[in-house]
């Protein structure tokens, strides 16, 4: 019943490469030098910086952590990398295509490669439409699909997804769902138009801890099984430690800290690093002996 | 006597015409003066609406169905208007999660406490606003905020810091009994365990008797005494903390304890909770954990587990009542 | 103590909560979301009182030619009778029974309110809508123009559109009575579009590869169905006071009846003089009626959408 998942360390498949994608090679995400600045009202208020100097790479079939508190930028960082919001300085490119720059058709194409799951199952769905619209919206609009042929798809998504028997689930309103249930169907949403890079922006802080490392564990399989790339955002170490291999840590807009996941929780360097470990309070944080069986 | 006490408490929540779902069933539970209790357990499992029916801060749908609280020896589950509001004065209080949106926006803090020292006041009480200020001022620093805070308006304060204040105007009327509900859950991460330890703090040093409930049985584990698990609505562990994180009767407390790690071991096993908690729509046969418990049995399905006492403390398993008492026995 | 329950069996795990739609459902969850508002707004006592009355409104306009006892419009009898046997409400100046015309007179009134209601209610969606999803060069040239809509008092507009306008008919006034009362509703709806594009699942929907055109009418307009429906029938209200308003002051077409013309004719014809209270009161409560069952029934939408202030 409880489902043990083991943290040995990951390697992204040999050329991360999906099955079906040879000879194209998916590229890296780049991100380079990114800053962002919002500028704020009222008279003497000088612009918040949310986001300063920040470079990273996701190496196809990379699975990186973003991790800090409120604040850190790591979530409008996400949304420059998704597009949803431009960068006041600096690059992120994905292969050819500068993120930065893309206006509605491109990044309608953009989406088609790099993919969201969102913090809150509970206002990521539509509540007037059933899983099956939602899920094969993306089907139709990015792989052309009819209506008919979406639905086999829509059915072979939510099995990934560990929803069975799909044809129960795809009829179901969100608000007929757990908030587990819910987050699944976000992710096969997400993984509907075969994307090569999800960002994942916190998607279990909002979940009960008994259905996080269902939710993990499906991250972490989809990754190895499909070579995906991931880019995951998170307060919460645990799951960073779990789904990640490499971790960078931001406070404040900048990066702080970066190397292997579980070198740099076990050995923090900065002093916000160590501020975040002893933020987590585990029941065990305590003990000597820490893991459970 | 102890200080709060509760019989077969049950809430029933109407959200539509002819759905009733029953938010807590048949709770039992007693604190004595002075202790620092924690309640813990998943979304929907009725712990923010049994420490809301405790204070008796019930709203419709919602209404307390059957059951006795008794504060003190006296029994509140039937009072209302001033009776009860009396009881407010110094008898219990309540901290909310969003006790920063329970700050008025356009009034300042000082106006905060002066409208509950107003309101409460006693005969011949000294109500100027000096001295109002002065007992506003001394809340403050109990709860490690400049006392120039009061000058200041909500939104010029941080989240944290708002959540400070909520706690400094629960304590001004010196309660006997604080619920707090979930108090830092909308806190950020590393503000959080500042919160906790003042809490802590306080309760050490003022000794009001205090309720925390919270999703995170990390944090209360930690700061609290005494920790009740709820379930379905229902109580299905009550232990003192050190022994319940050592030994967890219930298996859904043990579960639970599985789903949290220490993220610099070398090894993370993270555990799960299979399924999801019943329908509290529907009336419930037998154990409400049953469908997702490895030691599930026959019985557990047809006969719902009373809370029996299981060494430290109780747990409500016909498995582990049973393994307990057959222990019991080879020892005598 | 054991709970004595007869109830399911318990869930196995991965079964699903037990859920209130049926499984198999052959209806499109639109038709099923139209009957559960529909039952939503009865259980609602002050919108069934309204729905009651307007159900009511409704019926005499669709059989009057069965209800009522002589045609509106001939001038058989002895003008300025007071209500007898014969006229159950009288006759006007002209000679014709005033219970017929009251009959008829239900039928311009009503379409007159629901017309209106529903060309200002079209024009507010489409303006609030474009504006709140997208800001930009549109949102501020369509937003000034609300506001200059909302600022021109309503009436005195009416007055002079309808004073120049050549034609007389219906839908003269209908049109000159939407045209001032589009403004409110598109107001509302944009704020609430633009609170609704902020909303993860728009984001998601964008991310799903939606199109303008499929996130404001499939994404975001379901989701302020309540919303469009409160502003129809606000403006339906709106619309009654103001037809009456317009026949009134002898702006509509004094051919047709409606319970406007009657209050026109009874001013002209110094009604209250002659002590003929009927010719005035019988409209005027009609209309009052009518533009309160449409309050009424807002109440209900109101409930709708805030499922705290359902009545049990």
């Amino acid at each position: 019943m409880t489902a043990s998942l083991a943290s040995s360390p990951h390697q992204a498949p040999a050329g991360g490469l999906r099955p079906s994608e040879s000879p194209s090679v998916v590229p890296p995400l780049v991100v380079e030098s990114v800053t962002k600045t919002y500028a704020t009202r009222g008279r003497h208020k000088a612009p918040v910086t949310a986001v300063d100097d920040v470079s990273f790479a996701i190496a196809p079939g990379a699975a990186i952590a973003l991790v800090g508190a409120s604040g850190s930028g790591k979530s409008t960082l996400a949304k420059m990398i998704t597009g949803s919001e431009r960068p006041t300085r600096g690059s992120i490119r994905f292969g050819d295509t500068a993120v930065e720059s893309l206006r509605t058709g491109g990044l309608r194409e953009y989406h088609r490669r790099v993919q969201m799951v969102f913090q809150d199952p509970y206002g990521a769905l539509n509540p007037l439409h059933t899983v099956a619209y939602t899920v094969s919206r993306p089907c139709q609009n990015f792989l052309g699909l009819s209506a008919v042929a979406a639905r086999d798809r829509v059915f072979e998504l939510l099995e990934t997804v560990g929803l069975t028997p799909p044809e129960q689930f795809a009829a179901k309103l969100p608000h007929q769902l757990s908030g587990g249930q819910r987050q699944r169907v976000v992710i096969a949403r997400a993984l509907a138009c075969e994307p090569d890079l999800i960002v994942a922006d916190e998607p279990v802080s909002m979940l009960d801890v008994s259905m996080r490392a269902g939710i993990l564990r499906l991250l972490a399989r989809l990754r190895e099984e499909r070579g995906l790339s991931l880019l995951y955002i998170t307060h919460d170490l645990l799951g960073a430690r779990v789904v990640t291999d490499e971790i960078l840590v931001l406070n404040q807009g900048r990066v702080v800290e970066r190397g292997q996941t579980k070198y740099v929780l076990q050995h923090p360097g900065d002093e916000y690093t160590i501020k975040l470990l002893d933020a987590v309070a585990t029941p065990y944080a305590a003990q000597e002996s820490p893991s459970l069986t | 006597m102890a200080l709060l006490e509760a019989k077969a408490v049950n809430v029933v929540y109407e959200p539509n015409r002819g759905q009733k779902i029953w938010s807590v069933r048949d709770v039992d539970l007693r604190l004595e003066q002075g202790e620092f209790v924690g309640l813990v357990g998943e979304s929907g499992c009725g712990k923010s609406t049994l420490g809301f029916a405790l204070t008796r801060m019930l709203r419709p749908p919602a209404h307390l169905e059957g059951g006795i609280i008794s504060f003190d020896g006296q029994d509140i589950s039937a009072l209302e208007g001033e009776p009860l509001r009396q009881q407010r004065r110094n008898g219990f209080a309540i901290v909310l999660q969003s006790g920063m949106n329970a700050l008025n926006p356009v009034r300042d803090i000082a106006h905060h406490f002066a409208d509950i020292f107003r309101a409460h006041a006693r005969d011949g009480e000294d109500l100027t606003s000096g001295v109002l200020g002065t007992r506003g001022a001394a809340l403050l620093q109990s709860v490690q905020l400049d006392p120039d805070v009061l000058g200041r308006f909500p939104h010029e304060l941080s989240g944290g810091m708002r959540q400070r204040v909520s706690i400094a105007l629960a304590l001004a009327l010196q309660p006997r009994l604080i619920v707090f509900d979930e108090p830092t859950t909308a806190l950020d991460v590393i503000v959080q365990g500042a919160v906790i330890k003042t809490i802590k703090d306080l309760q050490a040093k003022n000794s009001f008797t205090a309720i925390l409930i919270s999703h995170d049985l990390g944090v209360v584990l930690d700061a609290t005494d005494r920790v009740m698990v709820m379930y379905a609505g229902r109580i299905v562990e009550d232990q003192p903390s050190a022994e319940l994180l050592r030994g967890p009767h219930h298996p859904y407390t043990e579960a639970l304890l599985g789903c949290y790690a220490d993220p610099r071991a070398d090894e993370i096993h993270l555990g799960g909770i299979a399924g999801s908690p019943p329908d509290l729509s529907l009336p419930q046969t037998g154990c409400s954990f049953a469908a997702r418990c490895p030691l599930v049995e026959d019985v557990c399905r047809s006969i719902d587990p009373e809370l029996t006492a299981l060494g430290s403390g109780t747990a409500a398993c016909h498995v582990r009542a049973r393994e307990f008492n057959a222990q019991m026995k080879v020892r005598s | 103590m054991t709970i004595a329950t007869t109830g399911p069996p318990p869930l196995n795990p991965g079964d699903l909560a037990p859920t209130k739609v049926a499984k198999a459902s052959s209806l499109p969850v639109s038709l099923l979301f139209v009957g559960r508002a529909l039952r939503t707004l009865w259980s609602n006592r002050k919108a069934r009182i309204g729905l009651v009355i307007l159900a009511v409104v409704i019926l005499i306009a669709v059989f009057a030619p069965v209800l009522a006892p002589y045609s509106p419009t001939s001038t058989n009898f002895q003008p300025y009778q007071s209500p007898d046997a014969t006229n159950w409400f009288g006759t006007t100046g002209n000679g014709q029974d005033v219970f017929s015309q009251m009959l008829y007179g239900a039928r311009i009134s009503l379409f007159v309110g629901l017309a209106a209601g529903t060309l200002a209610t079209l024009v507010a969606v489409t303006i609030g809508l474009v504006t709140g999803y997208r800001p930009g060069v549109i949102d501020e040239v369509l937003s000034f123009v609300t506001n200059l809509a909302l600022v021109i008092p309503g009436l005195p507009l009416m007055i002079i559109l309808a004073a120049y306008l050549s034609s007389r008919s219906v839908w003269t006034i209908v049109l000159v009575v939407s045209f001032t009362s589009w403004a409110t509703g598109a107001r509302v709806i944009r704020s609430q579009a633009s609170t609704l594009r902020d909303r993860e699942f728009i984001t998601s929907a964008v991310f799903s590869g939606e199109r303008l055109f499929r996130v404001v009418f499939r994404e975001i307009l379901p989701n302020m169905t309540s919303l469009v429906a409160a502003s129809f029938f606000s403006a339906a209200t709106a619309a009654v006071m103001a037809e009456a308003s317009l026949e009134f002051l002898g702006l509509g077409n004094p051919n047709t009846v409606s319970w406007g013309t009657i209050l026109y004719f009874a001013q002209q014809q110094n009604a209250l003089l002659t002590g003929q209270w009927v010719l005035v009161f019988a409209p005027g409560l009609a209309i009052a009626l009518l533009a309160v069952s449409f309050t009424l029934i807002n109440f209900g939408v109101d409930a709708l959408s805030n499922p705290r202030l359902r009545e049990k």
